[in-house]
């Protein structure tokens, strides 16, 4: 089982993101499930969504303990909330920000995980720019599509137009199509 | 069709196959998202020959649902905490009226405290107003249940409650696979009432029924529910024999043929206590569940049955009837009457507090130890609660409860943080 957990702020899509993030997987032939850590929402509260994926039924319903990926939609979480608890030594870390880690202050905490799966996307700036609103769930799951390889960005895509239609759906794959490529590319720079 | 989508939107979907004739929604999380997901399949056209209707509370919901319901047409509604108690004189009416009324609870808790967190508080709280009450484990069952639960209604004309876990099945996604449009057809005839108020043959219903017949009337309520116990499984096997999967029934059990503890348990806890009951099997405990499908009627006799060999029995539950103990575990214990076991009530979730592998391995270990209390609540934070009674113990103006706690639950945090 892969699990996933999702962190942000009230109105930047998290409990959308980990719904889209199931459908893709879904859309892959996997099991998946999707829910949000219940709550009074309000814009700018902070908010936590979590998404299993597995290749069997998933029966488990307890809350993201032992996450195999974190994605932090909002870097001002980072020394508020105890994002990073129960994290895997092998797990993954996507932030959304234009800091790199040692920027962020987490250069020490960083040493603890495996380089290639720390990784920061502007996806803030991606989605003003091909949405036109600073929504960043899409491209931090074009980027997670990118750095794990457990779906592709086909998935991601289709589930975004099982949430959206028209011009929306279309810029939102664009800003997800942009950070997977990013993504990619800086992968293929790190090997090479 | 197999789909990825919300637990709610299934029921919505689920129900509006069912073809129902009336519709009354009034909005209370966590059931909002079914009736709305209702509205929209209406105002498409997608469903055909129903009356959607706003309402203005819970008690004009279920009393237009009697309305409805006794001319004849298949009626829904949903609710959930303080909306079922809002309408409780009319779900008591829609009983004891035989009026075959379906409606989901999303499972919430009751307040004071203001909580609109996952609990079993409110459908239990109506456990005796003569409605039957069935419990979904996932949401492929809460969507599967609905058409059962039409089913059962209509034939046996009593109204049917279908509980799903609030926010923890409602608002999860995963995958359902939706029955078609055929398939339910089959399964489901139309409504043809016992009863209905017709112009063209003109009966009362809800005659004043004074002592020389009161019992009587009560006691076919429980003989009808009675007669559900047998007609439960049989429309859950007809059921698997259209659309081929397990769903419903009075009990299902998981690994309790060899098992000397058997937890207890209803609605979607189930899935977690059965990952914790194959890890403790892979450590050679013999353990198994069993999950209460039907809660009313309380099917005894397959729970004595399912319940003789085990040495412990764990009843976990989320309610709790304050002052005597576990609700479920006091209806467990008068099924076993008799039997050589122990009975531990662990009551756990409520408020939406997390019910967690770590827990539960820690309760079920104790349990097979002979070591857990007859009742103990799951990770009760003592500190807390000692506070408090050390407060009304040494002051007589203690203040409210609730919010002394809150003081000192966010006083902990903040000097652990810092």
């Amino acid at each position: 089982m892969f699990q996933v957990r999702i962190h942000g702020r009230g109105g930047q899509g998290v409990v959308t993101g980990a719904e889209m993030l199931s459908i893709a997987a879904f859309l892959e032939g996997c099991n998946a499930q999707a829910f949000p850590s219940f709550g009074s929402e309000r814009t700018g509260a902070p908010v936590v969504a979590f998404c299993r994926i597995d290749n069997k039924e998933i029966r488990l319903r307890e809350p993201i303990m032992e996450p195999d990926a974190l994605i932090i939609q909002d870097p001002t979480l980072l020394f508020s909330v105890d994002v990073f608890a129960g994290l895997k030594p092998d797990g993954y870390i996507i932030i959304n920000t234009n800091k790199t880690f040692e920027e962020l202050g987490l250069g020490e905490f960083s040493k603890k995980f495996r380089p290639e799966r720390l990784l920061t996307v502007s996806a803030t700036d991606l989605a003003l720019k091909h949405v036109g609103r600073p929504v960043p769930n899409v491209p931090l799951l074009g980027a997670f599509a990118a750095a794990s390889g457990l779906i592709s960005i086909d998935a991601v895509a289709s589930a975004i137009r099982d949430k959206f239609s028209g011009k929306i759906a279309e810029g939102n794959i664009a800003a997800a199509t942009e950070a997977y490529n990013t993504v990619k590319n800086e992968m293929e720079a790190a090997h090479a | 069709m197999l789909k990825q989508t919300e637990g709610s939107h299934a029921v919505a979907e689920a129900v509006a196959l069912c073809r129902p004739e009336v519709i009354c929604a009034y909005p209370i999380s966590p059931q909002t998202h079914i009736v709305e997901g209702l509205g929209e399949l209406v105002k498409s056209g997608e469903l055909q020959n129903c009356e959607y209707t706003n309402v203005e509370s819970e008690f004009a919901a279920m009393s237009v649902a009697i309305g409805s319901s006794a001319a004849g047409a298949r009626t829904y509604t949903a609710t959930a905490s303080q909306g079922l108690l809002f309408m409780a004189e009319a779900v008591y009416n829609a009983s004891g009226l035989g009026l075959p009324i379906v409606m989901t609870v999303a499972n919430r808790a009751i307040g004071a405290p203001i909580n609109i967190w996952n609990d079993h508080t409110d459908t239990m709280s109506q456990r005796d107003c003569g409605w039957i009450q069935i419990f979904a484990e996932t949401n492929q069952e809460a969507a599967d249940l609905h058409i059962q639960a039409f089913k059962l209604a209509e034939e046996l004309s009593l109204p049917v409650m279908v509980c799903m876990d609030g926010f923890i099945l409602t608002h999860a996604y995963e995958q359902v696979d939706m029955p078609s449009q055929e398939q339910v057809d089959a399964f489901l005839p139309p409504y043809s009432p016992r009863q209905s108020l017709d112009p063209a043959a003109p009966v009362s219903i809800g005659a004043m029924v004074g002592p020389e017949a009161f019992s009587e009337v009560r006691y076919l309520a429980h003989a009808k529910q009675m007669q559900a116990l047998d007609l439960i499984p049989k429309i859950s096997a007809e059921f698997k024999e259209i659309f081929g999967r397990d769903s419903g029934g009075l009990v299902r059990s998981y690994l309790c043929d060899d098992a000397e503890t058997i937890v207890v348990a209803l609605g979607s806890v189930i899935g977690t206590i059965k990952d914790t009951v194959d890890e403790m099997r892979a450590e050679g405990h013999k353990i198994g569940v069993l999950g209460i499908h039907s809660f009313r009627p309380f099917p005894a006799e397959a729970i004595r049955k399912a319940l003789s060999k085990a040495k412990h029995v764990v009843v976990l539950e989320k309610s709790i009837a304050i002052g005597v103990g576990g609700v479920v575990a006091s209806n467990v214990r008068l099924a076993l009457d008799g039997i050589d076991s122990r009975i531990y009530c662990v009551v756990a979730g409520l408020g939406g507090r997390n019910i967690l592998r770590t827990s539960l391995h820690r309760v079920f270990r104790q349990a097979e130890a002979g070591e857990l209390e007859a009742l103990h609540f799951l990770d009760l934070d003592w500190d807390v609660v000692n506070r408090e009674l050390e407060r009304e113990r040494t002051q007589r103006r203690s203040g409210p409860i609730a919010e002394n706690i809150l003081r000192d639950v966010s006083a902990v945090r903040s000097s652990s943080v810092g």
